[in-house]
């Protein structure tokens, strides 16, 4: 065999196993989603069974019916749950681009006084573990009245998401050359103008990033929502999901349809916007 | 029409000031260079012409009007930057149109200016390409369109060759000067090139430490420099400079070696006066090569050892040992020389230049 055909070979073999390792590692990461939407669809008995039973015997959609049924007959009340997580999850993710756009531009673009204090402090900020928040705001939400209501989860959830959004979009902005601005703003632009058509554009993906983290975080966290929320009035969809635990038993089946019912918006979204993240914005203003 | 005038122009950083005062008058229609070392203040002077940044203290008028306080949008300039600072998610077409889309023109009278200025530059099979699918040459023109579209009173250009090879940069410097010939508008260009400021401009404003040194045109400032710097940085080798005091009637060097003091300054110069003395290479040549016209006696002849050469097809840099150093100088039609070789050259004296030792001015002869 001459060295040419050797090489070829080796270079096919590599590409096997590269596709080999890429397929494992994707199994290994999409594996729990899939048990959970297959768990969604068995009886109890085949979930807990031991041995586990790979392939599925009987699926059925009942979990999903008793679900959507009501309460009142062993169902959650969803679709109050998930108009809140809805409200509580975009209108803190809105909140939060706001500000981590203004915040994050201003870091980018202007020299001010303990700049870099400021941004340590907010990054510091992310060190809290959030559970160590939860009874300082318990009593805070408490005394002042507002506990079980969607504004204190999205004050709790813009707080809790604004230093990053600043700290991601910052960096975005960051990467557009100042030159742009000027440029729009020597073609006659005001500086609100050159923002918006020029440098905002440009920062779009950071941005949409920084709105997929924002919502998610609101969207999946439990943790201080379980603490703050009580009733249907506030309460989001990963609270809902310990409706399925009773002093004795917990229905799995339910618990996984509602988790599958959480994961199918954000799952949406993240497909929705990632078009924008990977847009390709091949930058050429530039030299370089 | 907009002459472009700027009155004890002060450009301040906190407590650190680099631009000091500084008074230029640019005429309507003129191109006007300015050049000098990195960090000499041009492109803080540009930017400040361009509203870019603060006037900290004197005043800028475009046109008669004072503009210190105006946004960059309403002084109608343009500006082509050293990075070209094309939108990358716009079209080349979009780019250009872009000024007159903020405006609120018709789509129509933006498509009929765009299509003007890119049959000047050559760019209409570019127009739907986004600047990332052009190479630097053609962003390098897309910005220049996008100059010329807006239709402004005064043009300003930062350093917009310097990201370009060395064959585009004479390229694109021919357009430029084509550019000013047809678009008869003022223009302002910065560079620290001095070869672009000779070939492209009018008039020359060397500056240095935020002052300006020369104004002249790219004649003047060559022939007669007015001080020891403007001599040392226009000119390419650059003039042979050396310390001397006036000694007996001669200019002596520091290692002992003298010359006589040029005709022009014998009647100037006061015995034991410390002077930089210049001469420019054009102005030594190897005795009875080439055509020179010389004053025959301000021709003082010196046999001198060459170190190297450079060879550059049409002519040869010669560098001949003097007075403990290399002296360039300029060999047309050239012949092959060996390093070593003792040559007979000419010293020109009468194109010398004598500088004021402490000042650094030039004295008059």
């Amino acid at each position: 065999m001459d060295t040419n055909a050797s090489h070829r070979l080796r270079r096919r073999l590599l590409k096997a196993a590269h596709f080999v390792g890429l397929f494992l590692a994707m199994a290994v990461i999409c594996l729990p989603g899939l048990w959970i939407v297959l768990s969604s669809l068995r009886p109890t008995v085949e979930i807990m069974a031991k041995p586990p039973v790979w392939i599925p015997e009987t699926l059925s959609l009942d979990a999903y019916r008793a679900m959507f049924s009501g309460a009142g007959q062993g169902g959650v009340p969803v679709w109050d749950y998930f108009r809140n997580s809805l409200i509580v999850s975009v209108t803190s993710t809105v909140i939060a681009l706001a500000i981590g756009l203004s915040g994050g531009y201003a870091f980018a673009r202007y020299r001010f006084k303990a700049k870099s204090a400021i941004f340590l402090g907010f990054m510091l900020t992310r060190a809290v573990p959030g559970i160590a928040l939860s009874l300082p705001l318990f009593m805070l939400y408490a005394r002042t009245g507002i506990i079980d209501t969607h504004f204190s989860l999205i004050l709790t959830y813009v707080a809790l998401n604004v230093p990053f959004t600043i700290w991601l979009i910052d960096g975005f902005f960051r990467q557009v050359p100042k030159d742009l601005a000027e440029a729009a703003q020597i073609d006659g632009c005001t500086p609100w103008q050159a923002f918006w058509q020029v440098e905002f554009p440009l920062a779009g993906p950071g941005i949409a990033s920084a709105g997929i983290f924002a919502f998610l975080t609101s969207w999946n966290e439990y943790a201080l929502a379980s603490q703050i929320t009580r009733s249907v009035n506030s309460k989001t969809l990963p609270v809902g999901l310990l409706d399925y635990t009773a002093e004795f038993t917990i229905d799995w089946r339910g618990m996984c349809a509602l988790a599958v019912v959480m994961i199918v918006p954000a799952l949406t979204l993240t497909f929705i916007i990632q078009k924008h993240l990977v847009s390709g914005l091949t930058f050429g203003a530039v030299k370089g | 029409m907009a002459p472009v005038t700027l009155r004890k122009l002060v450009k301040r950083y906190g407590a650190l000031e680099v631009v000091h005062g500084i008074d230029l008058e640019v005429k309507d229609r003129e191109f006007i260079a300015l050049v000098g070392p990195s960090g000499c203040g041009k492109s803080t002077t540009l930017r400040m012409i361009a509203g870019l940044e603060e006037v900290s203290g004197g005043a800028i008028e475009i046109g008669g009007r004072k503009v210190n306080d105006l946004p960059p949008r309403a002084r109608n300039i343009s500006m082509v930057f050293q990075s070209y600072a094309l939108y990358p998610h716009m079209t080349v077409a979009e780019n250009m149109g872009f000024s007159l889309k903020i405006a609120g023109r018709s789509a129509d009278e933006i498509k009929t200016r765009v299509d003007e200025a890119a049959a000047i530059l050559d760019l209409g099979h570019l127009l739907e390409r986004r600047p990332s699918q052009l190479s630097g040459g053609q962003r390098q023109r897309v910005a220049m369109g996008r100059a010329i579209v807006r239709q402004p009173d005064v043009f300003l250009f930062d350093e917009p060759l310097s990201n370009l090879d060395a064959k585009l940069r004479t390229q694109v410097r021919t357009e430029i000067k084509k550019l000013h010939a047809r678009m008869q508008a003022t223009m302002i260009y910065v560079t620290h090139d001095q070869v672009e400021a000779m070939t492209l401009s009018d008039r020359i404003v060397i500056m240095r430490d935020g002052h300006i040194e020369q104004v002249g045109t790219p004649e003047d400032v060559f022939r007669r420099p007015a001080t020891k710097f403007v001599a040392g940085f226009i000119g390419s080798p650059p003039m042979n400079m050396e310390e001397a005091v006036l000694t007996d009637g001669k200019l002596a060097f520091t290692t002992g070696a003298s010359l006589p003091v040029p005709p022009r300054f014998r009647s100037s110069l006061r015995e034991g006066q410390k002077v930089t003395f210049g001469l420019r290479p054009d102005d030594i040549y190897p005795s009875g090569h080439g055509l020179h016209a010389g004053d025959a006696d301000a021709v003082h002849e010196l046999e001198l050892p060459v170190t190297i050469t450079e060879p550059l097809g049409n002519e040869t840099l010669v560098f001949t040992q003097f007075n403990g150093r290399d002296w360039v100088s300029r060999m047309l039609n050239p012949r092959p020389l060996r390093s070593g070789e003792k040559m007979r050259m000419s010293l020109d004296l009468s194109r010398a230049h004598i500088f004021d030792g402490e000042t650094g001015k030039a004295l008059a002869g």
